[in-house]
Parts: C-alpha cells; structure tokens; sequence
C-alpha cells in the first residue's frame, strides 16, 4: 500500500506526567494505520494505552513526537484547528457512551455532522437514519437517549462516530461496559466497517477474543510497543 | 448557521433543566418589572414636578422693582472722581412698576429668534371687598392667549374658563381661596380696589387653585385691559414681560442681555429655582440603584444556576469536545443560554412592568395641590424600556461570561479519564 494510503501515522510518541511524581507513561511509541485496517491495542492495565488513544485522537496536546492525520501534521494547530480536525477525519467510541440525555437518540448521532455543517439538515438526518438502521436501532431514533438500554446507548455511539464519515473510528475499550452477546454484536459491526466500507479502525481493548478477530493486533506493555 | 447549531443546543439544555431556568429568569423579570415600574413612577412624578415649576415659571423675567440709583449726583462730578464718597442722599423717584417702554420691548422680544414667546403682565395690588372687611391681594392682568399657551394657565382653572377673560369685559378668575371667603361663585360680582383708588366690579368668570394656598388666597386673573385700569396707566403699562425661550439652558446668559438691552431687571429660571432639578436627579438615582441591585441579585442567580448546570453537564461538554466542537463553541453555548435567559425574562419584566405601570397610573391620585391630576403621574417612554432590555442581556452577559469560560476550559481528557 503506498503512503497516501495511511490515515494515521505516529512516531516517537513520549508522554510524561508529573502529577504526583514524574513518570514518564509512553516511552516513544510509533505507529501507523492504513485504510480499512482493523487494528486493536492489547496490553496490561496502565500500560498506557489510553493515554495513547487520547494523544491520537488530538485531545491531548501535551507530548512529545509527530502525529500525521490523513496527511497533515497536527503538531503546529491550535486547539480550535484540532477541534474541526477531530470533527471531520476522527470518530471516537469510549467505554462510556456519552450521549446527551437531553436529545433524542437521531440529535445525538446528527450532532458532529451539524457542526461539520457539510450536509443539509434534511441529508444529514437521512445520513443518520441510515447509520442507525445499519446498527439495528433505527427504531430507537425518535426516542430520547436516556430511555436506551445499555448495549443501544453503545450502538447510538457507534452510529455518531460514523456520521462524518471519519477517516478513522477509535475506540476505548468500547465493549467494557457490555455483556457478551453486545460486545460481540459490536464487535461484528466493526469487522463490517472495515472489510465492507474500508474503514480504518484503532480500538483498545483487554478483550483477547475480541483482538484475535482483528486484522492487526499492537501489544503494548510499560509505555512501549512490545509486538 | 454556526450559532444556529450552538443556539440549539443551549434551548435544549436550558429546556432539559426547565424549572431552573425558570427560577433564574424570574430574578430577571423581578428586576426589570422594578424597573420599569419605578422610571415610569419616579420620572412620571419628576415630570409632574418639574412641569409645577417649569409650566409656571417665565426662563427670564423682566420686571421693574424700585431701587436706588447706582450713581449718586456727586459721584459724577469730575472734582471729587478721586475722593472717597460717603453722602448717598439722593432717594429714587417713583416712576411705578411699569417697565420703561413696555409695548417696544414685548414687540422687539417678539421678534427675536432666540424667544419661543412672550407673555406681558400688569400686576396691581388691589383689595377685594367682602361685606365691611377688605382682603388684601393681588391681581395679575395676562394675555390669556399667550399665558396659556406659554404657561398651560389653564391646567389650574377648576372652574369656568380662560377664554372668559378675553370675552367678558371686566371678568376675573378669582383665586379659590379668595373665592372661598367671599362666599362668591361663577357669575357674582366683586368689588376690586386699586392701591392707587381706582375701583372696579368685576363679574367672577373662573375659578383657579395653583396648589400654593398663598397665591390662591390672594391672586387673580383679569385682562390685561382690567388691570391697566386699575393700576390707573394706559396701554402700554406691563410690570412684566415673561419670556420663554427656545433653550431653556440660555436662560443666564440672555437674562443679563435682556436686562441691559431693555433696562429693567431680569431674573432667570435657573436662578429663581436653583434646586429644582436636584430632587429629580436623586429619584432617578434611586430608581437605577434599586433596579442595578435586583438585577446584580438576579446576575448572581443565573451564575449559580449556570455553574450548577455545568457542573452537572462536564460529560455533555466532554463529548461534544471530542466531537469536534472548540471551546469557544462551548462558551457560547452556555452565554447563550445565560442571553436565553436573561431575554425571556426581560422581556417578560417588561410586560409585567408596563402592566404595574398602567395600574399605578390608573389608581386615584388626588391632592389639594395639584387640582387637575386626577391619578398617579406614570411616564411611559420607551428610553426605559430598551434601558431595561439593554440591562437584562448586560447582567446575564456577565454573570453568564464566567461559568461559559469555565465550561470552555474542561478538557474532556479528564473527563473521559475519570470513568
Ligand atoms: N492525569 C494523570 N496524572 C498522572 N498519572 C496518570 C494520569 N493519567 C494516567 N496516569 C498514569 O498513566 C499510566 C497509564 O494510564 P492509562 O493510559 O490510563 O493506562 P491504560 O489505559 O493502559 O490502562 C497509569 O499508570 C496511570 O496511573
Ligand atoms: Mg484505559
């Protein structure tokens, strides 16, 4: 696959905290991803893996090494910049859903995509629907976030990461607050996502049935790339 | 389109916590209701106040008061212009109260464009006679036309009208007092004598109460014509020239003009009732005072309220971060909200304000001193109304500026971090 082919590049990633003690958490991790690849992220509990996910998705800022998103270098942008970066090529699952009680389960998944401002309302809620019913819960879309089960609420997720069409979908641990059957139907969106639609997708997790279906698996172990 | 998107989810937060949102607008509306009811009442009170005495009172009046002569026969003597002079024996010579060339002055002043109007006078002390007892008074001849319009006379007449002035020969207005100790009604008859011996009987064609219990037990209106008969002087005899001026605020300057140009003496408004206006400026100091401290009360409720919702929605904020909306998104969520808030309930301050406003002005309000008000003075200019709008989005501003930047400040890596 050539270069233009990858949709996130990181190198030499080092993140050091100094609260309480100085420790440094990543010790220069590199990595790429390419389209439609399937990677996951295994590894003991405080290894790292978060705080990694967090540098690679642009919310954290405070590191050191390159970070190359769909080609551009997110090193020099302001927060606002990476804001609309992370608007446009980046959807994020986390472990916890974070819909927006207050909106219905069609608003949360619309919302990026308002603020992307790309589509019309009208696509946009199309756009929406359609996502919904490709994750079984189109039924749910009129009804407020906070009326959804568990394994919806995560589903509804899903479908907001996907909205923009993102460059990359990542997740952290996004089956940890499922049961088996869920994580499994989760999991079988994503293989979907990635053979079907060449979507890239990075996803932590501790789950090693879960990572041994993926294309690719990165174990990490004390701030560092181990396999 | 950007602030249509943040617009909407701030209406969405702000109607998810309804019952809040509502306690803090109503801190707003309490004050703009305050507000507005306490301008329109304080500065409708001001109003009535400073119409009593601006209504009544001439900007400059030229008159002619008896007073000694500034130079003494000696002093004009070249021998002694070096001396030191002690002898000030010559007395003044009585040319009455008649202004020097009364009828050229009115018509030049007339003429001038800095005069709005002029109205003359004649004064005449006089006695009215009642039975075997004489009451001592005054009776001021006017040019009804002219006073009337200059000086809305008219406002105080209680009974019968000004125009009888002009229509009945030797007809008065008699002032209330007067009228009251005399028995005397519309229509009677009264006996008026001059300090110089003329006598007249004069037909009652009015009643008037300025409010002054002085002047109503001694003063009264005839025509000019009447008085000049009186005071026992031909037609061009005024003791007064009332002058009204386009700019109130020229009054000192041109009073000295006047006073030079027309030789007689000249006295101002703003001298005549040097305190006037500071009465009305403490009442509308009071009324902003009152109004800024409930609406600083209401700005606190709003940053609570605001701070609690944030605090209550750090995931809300944490997400829509990570999804890509910037911190400066985040602000404007909540000011917009705050700005929802504050203009709901201003709005709404200002509909009850205006309701409170048209309820005191219809509530009785009647006092001996001011004949013709009938209910409470209420002034209903819409200045208040944008200054309380403008107050309202100003307070919610600035109590909402403070937790918005804090929201804009979460950084959803703590968040996220911290489940
Ligand atoms: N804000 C922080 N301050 C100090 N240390 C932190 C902070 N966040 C995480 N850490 C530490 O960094 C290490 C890696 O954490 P994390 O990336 O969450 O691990 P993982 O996701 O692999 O379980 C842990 O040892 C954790 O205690
Ligand atoms: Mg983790």
């Amino acid at each position: 696959m050539s270069t233009s082919q990858l949709v996130l590049e990181a190198q030499d990633i080092r993140k050091t905290f100094h609260d309480p003690v100085t420790v440094e958490v990543l010790k220069g991790v590199s990595l790429e991803v390419k389209k439609g690849e399937f990677v996951s992220i295994i590894g003991k509990s405080g290894c790292g893996k978060s705080t990694l996910l967090y540098i690679l998705s642009t919310m954290d800022t405070d590191y050191q090494g390159t970070l190359r998103l769909g080609g551009e270098t997110t090193g020099s942008k302001n927060h606002a910049a990476l804001a609309a970066l992370r608007n446009a090529y980046i959807g994020f699952v986390f472990q916890f859903h974070y819909l927006l009680p207050e909106f219905s389960v069609l608003e949360n998944v619309m919302l990026p995509g308002l603020k992307l401002a790309r589509k019309s309302r009208e696509e946009l809620e199309h756009h929406a629907i359609e996502r919904l019913q490709m994750l079984g819960i189109a039924d749910q879309a009129r009804k407020k976030a906070s009326m959804l089960s568990g394994g919806q609420k995560q589903r509804v997720a899903i479908a907001r990461a996907l909205i923009n069409d993102p460059l990359i979908v990542m997740g952290d641990e996004p089956t940890g607050n499922l049961d088996r059957k869920n994580s499994d139907l989760v999991f079988d969106i994503f293989r979907d996502l990635a053979s079907e639609r060449g979507q890239a997708l990075l996803v932590v997790t501790h789950d090693m049935e879960f990572a041994a279906k993926t294309d690719r698996i990165i174990e990490m172990d004390d701030g560092r790339i181990i396999s | 389109m950007k602030y249509k998107l943040l617009l909407y989810i701030a209406w969405n937060l702000l109607t998810a916590r309804l019952r809040q949102s509502i306690i803090a607008g109503i801190g707003v509306t309490f004050g703009i209701t305050m507000f507005i009811t306490l301008m329109g009442f304080m500065t409708g009170l001001n109003g009535l106040l400073d119409g009593l005495i601006l209504n009544r009172t001439p900007h400059i009046r030229l008159y002619n008061e008896l007073e000694a002569s500034d130079k003494q026969p000696i002093e004009q003597h070249p021998d002694y212009s070096n001396h030191l002079l002690m002898q000030r024996s010559i007395k003044p010579v009585d040319r009455g109260r008649g202004l020097y060339n009364g009828g050229a002055a009115l018509e030049a002043l007339k003429q001038d464009p800095r005069v709005l109007g002029v109205a003359p006078k004649t004064q005449s002390q006089v006695f009215y006679h009642v039975g075997t007892t004489d009451i001592t008074g005054l009776v001021q001849g006017i040019d009804p036309a002219e006073e009337e319009r200059l000086f809305h006379v008219s406002d105080y007449i209680v009974k019968g009208e000004l125009e009888s002035l002009k229509r009945v020969e030797n007809g008065i207005i008699l002032g209330y007092g007067i009228a009251e100790k005399m028995l005397a009604d519309l229509g009677d008859m009264v006996q008026v004598s001059s300090a110089t011996g003329e006598k007249a009987t004069l037909k009652i064609v009015g009643l008037y109460q300025s409010g002054l219990a002085e002047v109503d037990n001694s003063q009264s209106y005839v025509s000019l014509a009447t008085a000049q008969k009186l005071a026992g002087q031909g037609a061009g005899y005024f003791t007064d020239i009332q002058i009204k001026l386009h700019d109130l605020n020229r009054a000192p300057e041109l009073s000295k003009e006047f006073a030079s140009v027309y030789k007689a003496q000249a006295v101002d408004i703003q001298t005549a009732n040097a305190q006037f206006d500071t009465g009305s400026s403490i009442r509308n100091l009071i009324s902003y005072a009152v109004s800024i401290t409930l609406l600083i009360v209401a700005g606190f409720g709003i940053y609570n309220i605001l701070n609690m919702m944030i605090y209550e929605k750090m995931d809300s904020i944490a997400i829509l971060k990570a999804t890509g909306f910037s911190g400066r998104d985040v602000q404007w969520i909540f000011l917009l909200l705050s700005m929802i808030i504050g203009f709901s309930g201003g709005i709404l301050g200002l509909g009850f304000g205006y309701a409170l406003s048209s309820l005191i002005d219809v509530l009785p309000f009647e006092t001996e001193a001011l004949p013709t008000i009938k209910t409470y003075p209420v002034n209903f200019d819409p200045v208040y109304y944008f200054t309380g709008v403008s107050f309202a989005l100003a307070t919610t501003w600035v109590a909402g500026w403070f937790p918005a930047k804090k929201a804009s400040k979460v950084d959803p890596v703590d968040i996220i971090r911290g489940k």
